[in-house]
């Protein structure tokens, strides 16, 4: 990679949001590192589960692929979002936001359903470093989502007031970085830790 | 420059701007960059009082100074605080205020985000300070291994070391996403990136380590506190986890974190040395990319802090040859240096002897580095004081010397005023010799065995003479560091006025008056070549001499009309000290708890705020 | 500097995209269930979830359309991760079967 590549070699004019998404791409490839870990935390400590339930024993796939399927199709409402809102169509931008927030919601009410049931079945944080190493990745995911959630609602609101107009669609692209990156991490882990695990 | 919506508000609102108040809601880059210098000096006066409590119990042998709780305490803060809240914001002060000077910007590309850095930075640092005061200070070393970090939750200690190390890296990602943006974003037309002063370049490679090393310790830190607060396993080896996994995640932060420590030195030295050399850095290309290799090796040599763990004889093979590999880019840059300073008329005054000390400690730092890197050898030297001695030629005889040599050399331009040189020498040479007495010693007391952080040593083992001198020595540091903060103090009484340009200097700061003017530049420069000030002043004759340019450039501009200077906000700090609320709050779960929560609600007052506060300049 | 973007998808691509991405994530829970295909699991699942992975990031995230500096400091998360962590994992011979 030459450093040619890396950026222009004769910056233009200042282009607002031209700097947000390089600090946004910046930013979450810092998050790749962040993910990077717990996943690596999740993979050593995967079978030793001491005296608790195994991941085979205690995973309901069929529960979780419809979940990670929500969360999927909430980067398609996403990018709807976006798209409405490049064409300034402010209406149809806040029903996509909304939509979004609301697949992230279901997405996380299926966490916490989640939770409840391992908990039942005996798998808790100090079961095992298994247990400690699921709960804190998915958690801290699950973290990220609804910070997500915080942020897309924030910002249907706020385009209400109109003070944000101007900047609004630029807000969209960047918030809807961070929302399709939480999904491509979801990707990996459904994929890691639950599908090649049981 | 920019094409915003709004007036020119060049002037701004007079109340906003002064007293604390006009401190507290900076987000003027030189001011920041002043915050975090002054708050690196205040830390660094509490890192080096705990430096000399160690040395005086170590003066003798049996010390009854300290009492081994006193001790650990003592050597764990002393660490941490000289590297997270000394040599790392006191590197931020200076790329705050120069990296958009070197590049020709009036500002980073997000300055209410910069504020929020310092401000985060700088209660995270009182956060671990005032742990001394509210039942002791953490006390299990630096690098936390487990299960000195996790074991004997009841004591809060070490999840004051954990909270406070997690919100401070936080501030200093917050910053690398900020700095690279404004690198790749804010330059100066025509200021391509290989035209960037070395300094801004190694600025670039210290935020890209910092972005993604600081994700891994946050989570090894995450990972520590929960083990301490709710039971978890992580590193609990009598329950099937492995404090081995600790140690990667300490040392894939902890090494680049070395680079992120001593780049920024390199960096300044290769801005002082051609300015007082009169020549250009030579191989600036090599430095250059010799930088950038440094960045990427970095990340490829952690584990050679963990020979002894026993990672098996082919992780340490090869971790021995990426670490003896990375000795390769640093020396390309020290015969670099050698070149630059070879055959120029060199001017001897107190920033450039610190750049010279620093040539020379660097490289007997780096030659005893490299004998760690052969694993059999580490073995007998882990642990010891060998091992200290070496860490403090690149920390102190690196970092600290390229540092303070940055300080002389650009003080005039933060303040206006020359610093003195007949105390700038005495500094020097009183810190030079301290600086060896102290550390040399700890060469051979590691060698004949003596081991780090034991707070006493018995009679008889030939350990009491070379310790009495490294006390000696480091009260000489301790006089040296009298002398600088005199020298300020002078300075700021009957300093000599410094003018423009009072180094005939390279870069584009030189180009403006001392202290800059807010708005930084009048007209933001059009950048022709590398030192471009240089040949506006200067053209080269034939045999390779500078020749003045007759009659010297005009540097008055016409002020630009369109200049847009961020406002004044309140909401960085504000969310900062939500922040410190809730660290504080989850020390003492449960009733903490309150605090967590009036915490979370004043962080996310704060950024509603921010959001919601009208269209600045980085806004539009 | 936004004559460097490309026309970008339409709705009717993205929900192509997204039908996509639906048909792969069925394949990938149906390749788990299928006992004769145990020794390729593992394979077939990380393509698989790569392919997503780069769908998304390369589509909605419009890193296809757009200049090559957001990917490339992208790139560099991307490609440290797996090397770093590969290698601890390979430390405690976590990759070469226990």
């Amino acid at each position: 990679m030459s450093i040619d590549t890396l950026a222009q070699e004769h910056p233009g004019p200042h282009d607002v949001s031209h700097i947000r998404k390089v600090a946004m791409w910046v930013f979450l490839g810092s998050e790749v590192l962040f993910f990077g870990s717990l996943i690596t935390t999740f993979l050593l400590y995967r079978t030793r589960i001491g005296d608790g339930p195994g991941a085979a024993e205690i995973f309901d796939i069929p529960f979780t692929s419809v979940s990670s399927f929500i969360l999927l199709m909430s980067s398609l409402t996403m990018v709807m979002a976006h798209h409405s809102a490049s064409r300034k169509d402010w209406r149809q931008m806040r029903v996509w936001l909304v939509a979004t927030a609301m697949l992230g919601i279901v997405f996380l009410s299926g966490q916490v359903f989640e939770f409840t049931e391992f908990v039942e079945e005996g798998l808790t944080v100090s079961t095992s470093p298994f247990g400690s190493s699921f709960f804190v990745l998915t958690g801290v995911h699950g973290a990220h989502v609804a910070v997500g959630v915080l942020l897309l609602l924030a910002t249907a609101l706020m385009s209400f007031t109109g003070r944000l107009r101007d900047g609004e669609g630029m807000n969209v692209e960047i918030i809807g970085l961070y929302w399709h990156f939480v999904d491509v991490v979801w990707i990996v882990i459904f994929t890691v830790v639950y599908l090649m695990q049981v | 420059m920019l094409m915003a919506t709004m007036t020119p508000t060049l002037e701004a609102p007079p109340a906003a701007r002064r007293g604390v108040w006009g401190w507290l809601t900076t987000t003027d880059h030189k001011k920041i960059g002043i915050l975090y210098g002054s708050s690196a000096s205040v830390f660094f006066v509490v890192g080096g009082i705990e430096a000399l409590l160690i040395r005086v119990q170590l003066a003798t042998p049996n010390g009854e100074f300290l009492s081994a709780d006193a001790y650990n305490q003592m050597f764990t803060m002393h660490a941490t605080t000289m590297v997270f809240l000394v040599i790392m914001p006191a590197a931020a002060a200076f790329t705050n205020y120069f990296l958009p000077l070197l590049i020709g910007a009036r500002d980073v590309a997000f300055p209410r985000l910069n504020a929020l850095s310092y401000w985060v930075f700088l209660f995270g640092g009182l956060f671990l300070t005032v742990s001394f005061f509210l039942g002791g200070a953490p006390d299990g070393g630096w690098f936390g291994y487990a299960p000195l970090s996790t074991q004997v939750p009841e004591v809060v200690r070490m999840d004051y070391w954990a909270l406070g190390l997690i919100i401070i890296g936080l501030a200093s990602l917050l910053a690398s996403v900020n700095f690279i943006t404004t690198i790749f974003t804010m330059r100066a037309p025509g200021m391509t990136l290989m035209r960037m002063p070395v300094f801004a370049w190694m600025s670039l490679v210290v935020n890209f380590l910092l972005l993604f090393s600081l994700p891994i310790i946050t989570v090894g830190l995450i990972q520590v506190f929960l083990d301490r607060n709710i039971g978890t396993l992580f590193f609990d080896a009598a329950n099937g986890g492995d404090p081995i996994l600790w140690q990667h995640l300490f040392w894939l932060f902890g090494h680049p974190e070395v680079y992120v420590l001593i780049l920024p030195a390199m960096g300044i030295v290769s801005e002082v040395l051609p300015t007082f050399a009169r020549k250009p850095l030579f191989g600036r290309s090599f430095v250059i990319f010799s930088g950038i290799a440094i960045g990427f090796m970095g990340f490829g040599v952690w584990a050679h802090h963990m020979f002894t763990s026993g990672l098996g004889p082919v992780a340490e093979s090869a971790f021995a040859l990426t670490t003896m590999f990375i000795a390769v880019p640093t020396g390309v840059k020290i015969f670099n240096w050698l070149g630059t300073i070879w055959g120029g008329s060199l001017r001897l005054n107190t920033s450039m002897l610190f750049s010279l000390g620093f040539i020379a400690m660097f490289v007997i730092g780096g030659l005893s580095g490299v004998t760690h890197a052969a694993a059999p050898a580490d073995w007998q030297q882990h642990d010891t004081y060998y091992v200290v001695a070496h860490f403090h030629y690149v920390l102190v005889g690196g970092a600290i010397f390229g540092l303070i040599s940055g300080l002389y050399y650009w003080w005039p331009k933060i303040t206006g005023k020359l610093l003195d040189e007949r105390l700038g020498k005495w500094h020097f040479w009183l810190m030079m010799i301290g600086f060896n007495l102290t550390f040399a010693p700890m060469h051979i007391l590691g060698l004949n065995g003596m081991p780090r952080r034991t707070y006493r040593y018995p009679e008889g083992l030939g350990f009491e003479f070379w310790n009495a001198i490294a006390t000696i020595g480091s009260f000489l540091i301790g006089v040296s560091m009298l002398v600088l903060f005199w020298n300020f103090y002078r300075t700021r009484r009957r300093g000599e006025i410094a003018g423009p340009d009072p180094w005939d200097g390279r870069t584009l700061e030189w180009s403006i008056s001392s202290p800059p003017p807010e708005h930084n530049f009048d007209q933001i420069p059009v950048v022709e070549r590398e030192d471009d000030f240089w040949h506006r002043k200067y053209r080269t004759a034939e045999d390779g001499t500078a020749i003045a340019i007759e009659p010297p450039p005009n540097m008055e501009f016409e002020r630009d009309e369109d200049i847009h200077l961020p406002s004044p906000s309140f909401y960085p700090v504000l969310a900062a000290a939500g922040m410190f609320l809730v660290v504080m709050g989850l020390v003492y779960v449960p009733w903490g708890l309150i605090a967590v929560g009036a915490g979370a609600v004043t962080t996310l007052w704060g950024l509603f705020g921010w959001s919601m506060e009208p269209i600045t300049r980085e806004e539009h | 500097m936004s004559d460097t973007a490309h026309a970008h998808p339409t709705p009717r691509d993205y929900w192509l995209i997204a039908l996509i991405l639906a048909v792969i994530t069925g394949a990938e829970v149906s390749v788990t269930y299928i006992d004769a295909l145990d020794s390729v699991v593992a394979p077939l699942l990380i393509t698989m979830s790569a392919a997503k992975f780069a769908i998304v990031v390369g589509y909605f995230m419009h890193l296809k359309y757009e200049q090559r500096i957001y990917r490339n400091l992208f790139l560099m998360g991307i490609i440290a991760a797996p090397i770093l962590f590969g290698t601890v994992l390979l430390t405690f011979g976590v990759l070469i079967g226990d």
